[in-house]
């Protein structure tokens, strides 16, 4: 029972990581109908990029954890940021009107472009961080064993609900999520209805990049070691997390994670470690051939 | 002289319901198609006529109802519980769409040969002996070329045979798009608003052709169609559905004097019109 | 090039304003993961600051993009000058593909005897061709069916694997084992595609990514199997009528035609099994584009339903295309483990489906001389940058970004007719259609 809950904590945790990589995904797909192929690099450049803050503000002497950390975020967020624009202003808008694999392709020429000048900028080996946030509560305890909730889960957590928080007001409330709404009923429309799409789409590369650059600061704080390739399995992971939500929804994205953490966690705590991300990924043809708008998606009805 | 379509029909459609959701897109809807007949089907936008098409075609499932077919040699298929290809193949029901759907990167003969695919797989073994360029499959590749042909000269379109189907005008694609369902020598052929966006003579040429197929290929032409011309001149009987129900059902001329159908295209009072 | 609209000083303050922009944004991207580099030092993480090298990063930049402002991009119109200027050579190219085929085969069955022809030539050869038959194979899926397929280097591994553990388990010959590996790959293909090929374009493309990269979990694991990590070595090299092709061979090949013994033989023997197996391919999908069944192929990728309407069953037809696409991939994995004599699942990442879909779609979805050019770019252009092992990645990444952004339908747009009634005329690539399956 007292392991049962330790991994359960530890499920949600990572969990909560997958969700705010899967936001992104859902967010730009909803938008433009494309699979970002490398919106899970730009989650690992946002861990250098907050791993390099960290170490730099470190070195002169800013010791107050709370106070770093969020220095550190919100400079990722809005560096992560600038990489997310970048990329939709050099590899997708170019094809946006074109064939449908353009943009695709392109994708991956940017996640392998991404991987590799990490790769080159920072070397190929795993970069640690030492561990800032520590300690936490024991939940509870029963023949020796303890239930750990720690201080970082307790923040991924917390962070993580109050963003969702945040962006679904954005989404619902303000003009430039009614544009992104309108961007995803029909583009052509909404243009004609004086929504400016280039700088709604832009704006969705934007969001979905500075919550990616969330998840690669817990990410790095969670785990402590980072390298440059952190990003594929993550992105599909959290693509998987994405479709099994329902693609386009954001609490579906949130759930989507958590149930593909859950996953993850408790195959690797009573199978075999080795298979987690088979299994995952079994996950995800799964939902896609059993209910293949996910768990908080329209179904569609096909257009005859 | 009227024909009388529930005495032997190709088509007799039971208590057809589709909804998705909460909405009821076709409520109880029961009607017959003669053999032999141009049947059309009209009613307002939003009438649910595309969605019988769907449901005869196998594209919808509908949620209550029975759809059943009968072919000439007294084979029977119910239509809702087969898949979309199985009705096209077996029962032999082919269709058009209201947005024509073509191969638009392939050329008009192609679009023929594909609809010829079931015939010419099974010549070509499979694809084994259409490999090793067999004789048996260089017959029947010959012989849908002659098939596709017929209906090309038909249509009058033989000179662009080797044009890709995206480049032809619109009138057209739309003659193509009935040529294309004709190579599958089809029992019923349901045909999606064939006459929309035709210009006056286009629309002439259309109804000679949709009567020539009933005369000389003898089959049943199921139809749905806006354009009141060419409903009234060409069809044997007209079915009318409103907001997924049948209100009329009958010969043109009956159609054209009922009162009920005068309403809901004008959207008039039932008294005033009496 | 085309006419400037306006002199370039004219346009000199708009461009200079666009290229400070460019600059001050690239900085932005730079300033933390080129201008800082993160050294290990035990146990700590030191910083090292690169401001010289951040410098060098923004001011290219801005004299890149000022260079493009200025002559490439004239005026408002932005018309890319490479484009207009390249055109007429893809038209051109047009007319002498027909002549093309025979005289790229011609030349490449006359490689080995060619006098500039060394042992790094044909290494590098055979790896062109392994990529063109994989190109081959895979443009049934995603060229013809407009199945998106992201898990092709999936059957490369099961043919692989096959044939690795039946040449060394049964000791069957390579020619035996050869089929044995592609038909089991093909029927791993029907396995895997079965359940996931109604699935929508993208979906397709990321399930059978999945499936790519779980293959590659379970070679890893599977110890007992495939000996894990460490991976399958000593597998039997192929032979010639039951002839080796080494020093010691019993029988040898040398001394049954009694020749001098040179390990280049061995070498010139692969290269013309893997021209066979190409050329085979060719034959193959060539053919089958022509008969009903690529028909219908095509078709499917046109369009899925009016398919459905006319009694095609797609799922099917989409299966016997991934079943086909798989076989090859399956005889192509194979060769290769015959050739390496050593396998391990580091050969089978997501990479090399990248790698092959790249070849297919740059190539021009579909059209097989396509592909021929697009993989002696590609594979040949990346074997170019080996001396600078650490960029050419990096350098392969860039070039599949700009080729798509240049020619987003690929090299070679024009689609040939599979039947014709008077005349064959090549369809523009504009009208054909997009995957939607």
């Amino acid at each position: 029972m007292e392991y049962f809950v330790q991994q359960l904590i530890n499920g949600l945790t990572l969990g909560a990581i997958y969700g705010l990589i899967a936001i992104g995904y859902t967010m730009v797909y909803g938008i433009i109908g494309m699979i970002n192929f490398a919106h899970g690099d730009i989650f690992m450049v946002s861990a250098f990029i907050a791993l390099i803050m960290f170490v730099a503000l470190l070195s002169i002497g800013l010791t107050f954890v709370p106070l770093a950390l969020v220095i550190v975020l919100l400079v990722t967020m809005a560096f992560t940021a600038v990489w997310g624009w970048t990329l939709e202003r050099v590899a997708y808008r170019p094809l946006r009107e074109s064939f449908r694999l353009a943009p695709l392709i392109t994708a991956i020429g940017m996640s392998i472009v991404l991987q590799n000048f990490v790769q080159i900028a920072q070397g190929a080996r795993v970069k640690p961080l030492q561990p800032l946030i520590t300690g936490g509560f024991e939940v509870m305890e029963h023949d020796g064993f303890v239930v750990n909730l720690s201080y970082m889960q307790i923040l991924i957590i917390a962070l993580t609900v109050a963003l969702m928080w945040v962006f679904t007001l954005i989404i619902n409330r303000t003009s430039l999520g009614r544009s992104q709404r309108a961007c995803e009923q029909d583009r052509v429309m909404a243009a004609l209805s004086g929504v400016n799409v280039d700088r709604t789409i832009s704006l969705t590369f934007v969001m979905g990049a500075s919550l990616a650059a969330v998840a690669g600061v817990m990410y790095l704080l969670y785990y402590g070691v980072i390298d440059f390739y952190i990003g594929f399995i993550a992105g599909i992971k959290a693509f998987t997390a994405a479709v099994l939500g329902g693609i386009g929804s954001l609490p579906g994205a949130m759930l989507g994670g958590m149930i593909i953490g859950l996953i993850e966690v408790f195959w690797s705590a009573y199978f075999t470690i080795e298979y987690k991300d088979v299994a995952a990924f079994s996950m995800l043809a799964l939902v896609l051939i059993f209910l293949p708008s996910g768990l908080l998606g329209r179904p569609e009805v096909e257009k005859v | 002289m009227t024909t009388l379509w529930e005495k032997n029909p190709i088509l007799r459609v039971s208590h057809l319901t589709m909804r998705f959701g909460g909405l009821v897109a076709i409520d109880n809807l029961s009607f017959d198609t003669g053999r032999n007949d141009i049947t059309a089907l009209i009613g307002p936008n939003g009438a649910g006529k595309t969605t019988v098409f769907n449901c005869l075609t196998g594209f919808y499932k509908p949620t209550e109802g029975m759809i059943q077919l009968t072919h000439d040699d007294g084979s029977e298929f119910l239509l809702e519980r087969l898949d979309d290809h199985v009705i096209a193949r077996r029962a032999r029901v082919a269709r058009t769409f209201q947005n024509i759907r073509l191969f638009g990167g392939m050329t008009v003969l192609e679009n023929l040969m594909v609809a010829q695919h079931n015939p010419l797989v099974h010549a070509s073994r499979f694809a084994i002996a259409g490999l090793f360029g067999l004789s048996g499959y260089r017959t029947a590749e010959r012989e849908a070329v002659e098939l596709a042909k017929h209906w090309l000269e038909k249509i009058d379109l033989v000179d662009r045979a080797d044009d890709p189907a995206a480049d032809l005008p619109y009138g057209a694609q739309r003659r193509l798009e009935i040529a294309r369902s004709m190579c599958m020598k089809p029992l019923l052929l349901c045909l999606d608003e064939p006459a929309a966006g035709l210009n006056p003579r286009e629309s002439d040429q259309l109804n000679q052709l949709l009567l020539d197929i009933r005369d000389e290929e003898k089959i049943a032409i199921l139809l749905i169609e806006h354009d009141m011309s060419v409903v009234m001149e060409i069809s044997d009987h007209i079915a009318v559905l409103d907001y997924g129900i049948k209100i009329s059902d009958g010969t043109p001329e009956f159609i054209r004097a009922d009162p009920h159908v005068i309403a809901a295209y004008l959207g008039v009072e039932d008294e005033e019109v009496a | 090039m085309a006419q400037p609209a306006t002199s370039i000083s004219a346009r000199l303050p708009e461009a200079l304003k666009d290229a400070g922009i460019a600059a001050f944004i690239s900085l932005a991207l730079f300033v933390f993961i080129v201008g800082i580099r993160t050294l290990d030092d035990p146990g700590v993480l030191l910083l090292e600051p690169r401001p010289w090298l951040l410098a060098g990063a923004v001011g290219s930049v801005f004299i890149g993009r000022l260079i493009l402002n200025l002559f490439f991009w004239s005026g408002t119109e932005a018309e890319d000058a490479l484009t207009s200027a390249l055109a007429p050579v893809g038209r051109a190219f047009g007319r002498i593909s027909p002549w093309l085929t025979p005289a790229l085969v011609a030349f490449a069955v006359l490689l080995p005897f060619m006098p500039f022809t060394d042992r790094y030539i044909l290494d590098v050869s055979i790896m062109v061709m392994t990529y063109i038959m994989l190109g081959w194979g895979l443009n049934v899926v995603v060229g013809l069916a407009g199945l998106l397929d992201l898990g092709y280097v999936a059957f490369y591994a099961v043919g692989a694997y096959s044939y690795a553990l039946i040449a060394t388990h049964f000791g069957l010959s390579f020619w035996v084992s050869l089929p044995l590996a592609g038909l089991l790959a093909g029927l791993w293909g029907i396995i895997l595609g079965f359940p996931v090929l109604r699935l929508r374009g993208d979906y397709l493309a990321i399930v059978t990514l999945a499936f790519g990269e779980m293959i590659r979990i379970v070679l890893i694991n599977w110890y007992s199997l495939t000996n894990g990590p460490d991976g399958i070595s000593r597998i039997p090299r192929p032979t010639f009528f039951g002839l080796e092709l080494t020093r010691r061979g019993d029988p040898s090949f040398h001394e049954f035609f009694g020749i001098p013994y040179s390990p280049l033989n061995r070498i010139i023997y692969l290269f013309y099994i893997i021209l066979a197996l190409a050329l085979l391919t060719n034959f193959v999908t060539s053919r089958l584009r022509r008969l009903p069944l690529g028909r219908a192929w095509e078709a499917l990728r046109e369009d899925e339903i009016a398919c459905r309407s006319l009694g095609i069953n797609t799922r099917n037809t989409k299966l016997t295309a991934f079943a086909i696409g798989a076989m090859f991939g399956g005889f192509a994995g194979s060769f290769f483990a015959t050739r390496q004599g050593f396998i391990s699942p580091e050969s089978f990442t997501f990479i090399e489906s990248a790698i092959i879909l790249a070849i297919v779609v740059l190539g021009g979805m579909g059209s097989q001389i396509g592909v021929v050019i697009a993989a002696i770019v590609m594979i040949g252009g990346f074997e170019l940058f080996r001396e600078l092992e650490q960029y050419r990645m990096l350098m392969f990444g860039l070039a599949m970004v700009i080729i798509m952004i240049w020619r987003p339908r690929g090299l070679i747009t024009s689609r040939e007719p599979s039947v014709y009634l008077k005349e064959k005329k090549a369809v523009s690539g504009d009208l054909v259609q997009e995957g939607k399956g």
